[in-house]
């Protein structure tokens, strides 16, 4: 049986300091995934370079977007189609203070993450106090709309209209001998890698069981004194701000954003990229970020319509066939070895 | 004054197709509790169909009468290979796959046909415009198509056995099932007629907006808004709704927004509804026992 979280159900601990051996065994257990995970993520720096680089650093920031989009939906168990908006958010707020005010991106994050956060929270309130289907339909309206509202002529003089703007990456600094696609790849693992840490956190904290408790029987939640649309609500302004963050790393690794590569083919990709990754799993984002980068450009090969239609497939099958995604696989894989599960959550 | 007229009759129009769309929507809805977010992909791809059937040189409304059948194929096998197995799965996985849905037939009509903008005929050109000028002559005709769709539609649920069959079991599943109606085979009559009347839809609307793969997202929007204004249970009032948003978004245009943000009316109409009278105007307040 799996604790709650990770932390293991009480059993006699076999595993004394009698037993040196085991004792080694256990160390290594405990030490080895940590260690192992850190040399996977820094690896890349010098083995990969150029463009490499750059698309394994876009992974990452689709990994932050599908984990912001994870916590609505696979912990609360809320559906959005248009979480593509609040990346776009991000991605603008960023990329119009770092053009026209002339910001430094790290001072540009809170304010992204704030206007998502609201943005969020405005969508949601009406919304998430009703059955599940409306936030689906409201979200799904959003993704559709998004594009439309940034070509708008009002706020041409911040987003840039149709053309969209253009930016520059950050500098690294003089002390670090990293070249600006290496410093990048760095930046957006950092933001990632904290923001990863606070869900896992969150989701395991009082609030985290909370909203499973709501998205599993939603009258016992309430009648346990949780008050289920404000704690849905305040999930769906968190997952939106993480989502828009992964937008506000994204507008500086690409340097540019443009009002079209953020409709509703977006909010999609990063649904199916929780799913294939794994719904309700910290650990999942993440290769649902590695697979929604690569597999279309594989798809694309044969022809422009196939990473639709392979990712329709592959959502159906996934969703029917192996619901707990890539992560759940790997975690079945793990106990059937012996290793106890990598993944804390439930 | 003149212009206010115009645009009330383009928005009636419009209003229409909405209408038929937010029909199609609401019936699946009642059947299942979820809404169908590949309506639209549906429907373009019976434009497509009857596009193709028309270059072969069919008269318009043989074309027009073999696309229904077609859609109504598409829409059974949709519900019988699709859906059905899926029938009790979680919410989650029901809405991914009709997402999945959208992602692959909107991509197969576009591998098929092509992503280049077609010009689709209409059976009422050539007879200039109609009512003192007022609406044109497709327009008028597609009224009049959307309202004998509806009629039919009305008559075929209150009138005949099977209609009423249908609304046994998508109101009440297990007590329908007793009194020996095949609740499945309904539901896949259902996604059939749905299909159908998407298919008019997307075959009325094609001349107005042209015909390409993603033709219908607008006004699968549209029909979303319609549907909630009107109430998402009712079929009735998912009809009112969706004339009604066809009027507003004609307004809402030249007056008060301008014509670049034609879609977030749409998802101001939703937010909006959704605030202040979440039921729409003419659905029931459902209160569920725990």
């Amino acid at each position: 049986m799996e604790g709650v979280c990770g932390k293991p159900p009480i059993r006699p601990n076999p595993a004394d300091a009698s037993q040196p051996a085991r004792g080694a065994a256990i160390r290594l257990r405990r030490y080895l995934p940590p260690v192992a995970s850190l040399a996977a993520i820094l690896a890349p720096l010098w083995l990969l370079e150029g463009f490499h680089l750059f698309q394994l650093t876009v992974a990452v920031i689709m990994a932050l977007a599908v984990l912001g989009l994870n916590i609505v939906t696979g912990y609360s168990g809320q559906i959005s189609l248009g979480h593509g908006a609040f990346f776009a958010i991000g991605a603008y707020v960023t990329a119009a203070l770092m053009s026209h005010a002339g910001w430094s991106f790290w001072a540009t994050l809170p304010p992204s993450a704030a206007l998502c956060g609201i943005v969020g929270y405005g969508v949601g309130l009406p919304a998430l106090r009703l059955g599940g289907l409306y936030l689906a339909l409201v979200t799904f309206s959003l993704a559709v709309a998004v594009p439309q509202l940034l070509k708008h002529r009002s706020l041409e003089a911040w987003t840039g209209g149709v053309q969209g703007l253009f930016l520059s990456k950050p500098e690294p600094p003089p002390w670090l001998p990293l070249d600006p696609d290496q410093h990048m790849y760095l930046l957006a693992v950092l933001v990632a890698g904290c923001c990863f840490w606070l869900t896992s956190n969150l989701v395991c904290s009082r609030i985290g069981l909370a909203l499973m408790a709501i998205r599993d029987h939603p009258v016992a939640a309430e009648a346990s004194g949780m008050d289920i649309a404000a704690l849905k609500t305040r999930a769906f302004a968190v997952s939106a701000m993480i989502t828009g963050v992964a937008g506000a790393l994204s507008a500086v690794t690409i340097e540019y954003v443009a009002p079209d590569s953020f409709g509703l083919p977006l909010s999609i990709t990063l649904f199916v990229g929780m799913v294939v990754g794994g719904v309700a799993s910290v650990l999942g984002p993440v290769f649902g970020g590695l697979f929604v980068l690569f597999v279309p450009s594989i798809a694309e090969s044969i022809s422009r319509a196939t990473p639709g239609v392979v990712y329709g497939v592959i959502l159906i099958v996934f969703l029917v066939g192996m619901p707990d995604g890539i992560a759940g696989l790997i975690r079945r894989a793990a106990q059937r070895i012996g290793w106890s599960a990598e993944d804390r959550t439930t | 004054m003149d212009a206010f007229l115009l645009q009330l009759a383009a928005g009636v129009a419009t209003g229409g197709i909405y209408a038929s769309v937010a029909l199609a929507i609401v019936m699946i809805y009642r059947a299942t509790h979820h809404v169908n977010f590949a309506q639209g992909e549906m429907a373009t791809l019976s434009t497509f169909v009857a596009l193709t059937l028309i270059q072969a040189g069919l008269p318009y409304w043989v074309a027009f009468a073999a696309t229904l059948a077609v859609s109504f194929v598409m829409g059974t096998l949709v519900e019988r290979l699709i859906m059905r197995p899926v029938q009790h799965a979680p919410v989650l996985t029901q809405v991914g796959v009709y997402i999945g849905m959208l992602l692959i037939i909107g991509n197969l009509t576009g591998w098929v046909f092509g992503y280049t903008t077609k010009v689709f005929p209409s059976p009422f050109e050539g007879h200039g415009p109609a009512l003192g000028g007022l609406i044109s002559a497709h327009q008028l005709g597609s009224v009049g198509v959307t309202l004998a769709v509806l009629l039919l539609v009305y008559l075929f649920f209150t009138q005949t056995s099977l209609g009423l069959a249908m609304r046994g079991a998508a109101y009440n599943p297990a007590s329908a099932k007793m009194v020996g109606i095949r609740v499945g085979r309904m539901l896949a009559l259902g996604w059939g007629l749905a299909a159908m009347i998407g298919a008019v839809a997307g075959m009325m609307v094609a001349p107005i907006v042209f015909l390409d793969p993603n033709m219908m997202l607008g006004v699968l929007l549209y029909a979303f808004a319609g549907a909630l204004l009107g109430g998402i249970d009712n079929p009735a009032g998912a009809v009112a709704g969706g004339f009604l948003v066809g009027v507003l978004e004609n307004l809402a245009g030249p007056y008060l927004v301008g014509t670049e943000l034609k879609l977030t009316v749409a998802l101001a109409i939703i937010i909006g509804v959704l605030v202040l009278r979440p039921s729409g105007l003419f659905g029931r307040i459902v209160h569920a026992r725990v």
